[in-house]
């Protein structure tokens, strides 16, 4: 995001530090659109350089104060006045005075807390940035730096499968099985569908993915669901004790850790949806919640002591060994 | 809970399945037939009735049996009951050319159209428990004066 003073007499310019090493992600942009992005994690250090050019040499520039600010804020569009940030650090880079010639100021905000995962949703966007200031009598020039934050976990200890019997009494009765109830961005959902009672005549089965973004609170809350993927497991009518497996590899698909009552204003739940279809086109379905996490990529060795802190933060542990990501097993 | 470094992709283990289950004909599923009509009587008291099948039970039911029904199943179940092929009123108009309502094209028309109406009610997970729907398709002949409710088996 990026702004700039009109016309006039001077430019700013935010560099990081480290832009030559740090690693870019794409992130969605509010129309859709992806831009690339450098990405930090909780704890690190965001240190860099404001520059401020002077348009034209000679002329001074009066200001009421240079500084620049580390804001974390979250967005609700349908309340775009109300920003509400809940992370805002501030470093004051010059006094009030004047500039005769072009400058460089350094600043560092050192082991900043990044306690949220940037999202940007279809009704609430959460982001971080970096905003330089001059403040000056009349308009103030400011540049605005857009950076990813993402957040990592680690395996869940208990991590329990999913398992139920469901039905319509003398109708239909299945028993699914997920394999698990945490899985990570790139895991794999494996399961099964067991039939015990088919009185209907089935047509196909299906999985679907959806994604539900809640905002608001007590009586203005707001779902939005978005159904990410749709996966069918089965064509054709099923018969008493037959088994269908679920193999649903879930790196194909676009999204974001869960996220429980961010800041107390938002939600990003996800749930699997299993839906069956008749010969009558009629839909029978059960919904479970999955809950996403985010795995630290193996390329983590290689950043800045700094993120490595951050990182072993989460791991408790050692990093994990270098080898393969999961690789599709073939049956 | 060790990091795997391929991911465990292997089916879940499941019961395997009865042979009798595997090979054998679908559990209770109900496929209706429509069969066989035989018009009944002479002159103006004539009517048609047609043989409704199902695996295990065959009764015969006239066009106002399948009327009765729809109206039982439109007041007590919540399902939205398709239609019946048509009551043809003109076809009962005297003088007509051909055999109004009992001409063979007319009733074969009729016979598929109750066909297709009492299996998608049979197939309706709403009205399978419905007892003017048992009634129907397995007592000898409808009581109209039945207590409606739901069957519990």
């Amino acid at each position: 995001m990026s702004f700039f003073g009109f016309g006039q007499t001077a430019e700013i310019d935010i560099v990081l530090n480290d832009a030559e090493t740090r690693k870019k992600v794409e992130h969605k942009t509010e129309d859709g659109k992806k831009d690339k992005y450098f990405l930090f994690y909780d704890g690190e250090t965001v240190s860099g350089k404001v520059n401020v050019t002077l348009k034209t040499p000679g002329k001074r520039l009066e200001h009421y104060g240079i500084k620049i600010e580390f804001v974390g804020q979250i967005e609700l569009y349908y309340d775009r006045g109300n920003h509400h940030e809940f992370v805002s650090l501030v470093k004051d880079l010059a006094r009030p005075g004047e500039l005769s010639q072009s400058q460089t100021f350094d600043f560092e905000f050192t082991h900043v807390e990044k306690p949220y995962e940037s999202y940007t949703g279809q009704n609430v966007k959460l982001r971080y940035f970096l905003r330089a200031t001059i403040s000056r009598r009349l308009n103030d020039i400011s540049k605005e730096m857009d950076i990813v934050v993402q957040t990592l976990c680690t395996y869940p200890e208990i991590n329990s499968s999913i398992k139920m019997e469901v039905g319509i009494e003398d109708c239909l009765h299945i028993e699914f099985e997920y394999n698990k109830s945490k899985y990570h961005l790139r895991d794999v959902i494996v399961g099964k569908i067991y039939f015990l009672l088919v009185r209907i005549k089935i047509k196909h089965m299906e999985i679907d993915i959806i994604k539900r973004e809640t905002t608001g609170t007590g009586p203005s809350v707001y779902h939005e669901n978005d159904t990410i993927a749709k996966y069918e497991i089965m064509d054709g009518a099923p018969v008493r004790g037959e088994s269908i497996p679920i193999r649903l590899f879930l790196a194909g698909y676009e999204m974001t850790p869960t996220m429980r009552d961010i800041n107390k204003k938002f939600s990003v739940r996800y749930y699997l949806n299993l839906v069956l279809i008749d010969e009558e086109e009629r839909r029978y379905f059960k919904q479970q919640e999955i809950t996403l996490w985010r795995k630290g990529d193996i390329v983590r060795r290689s950043m800045s002591q700094q993120a490595t802190i951050a990182a072993q933060r989460y791991e408790g542990s050692n990093p994990e060994p270098t080898s393969a990501q999961a690789k599709e097993e073939t049956d | 809970m060790s990091e795997a470094t391929v991911a465990d992709t292997r089916r879940l283990n499941s019961k395997p399945q009865d042979l009798t289950d595997a090979y054998g004909p679908p559990s209770n599923f109900l496929e209706i037939d429509v069969y066989d009509p035989q018009t009944i009587g002479v002159g103006r008291n004539r009517f048609t009735t047609y043989e409704v099948r199902m695996r295990e039970s065959v009764v015969r039911r006239r066009y106002s049996d399948f009327e009765w029904l729809k109206n039982e199943l439109e007041r007590d179940s919540k399902i939205v009951v398709p239609p019946l092929p048509g009551k043809a009123l003109k076809r009962q108009l005297p003088f007509r050319g051909d055999e109004g309502i009992f001409e063979e094209s007319f009733i074969e028309e009729r016979r598929a159209g109750l066909e297709q109406f009492i299996n998608r009610i049979a197939g309706h997970p709403l009205a399978q428990n419905e007892r003017c729907l048992h009634m129907f398709l397995q007592d000898e002949s409808i009581d109209r004066n039945y207590i409606p409710g739901k069957v519990r088996q």
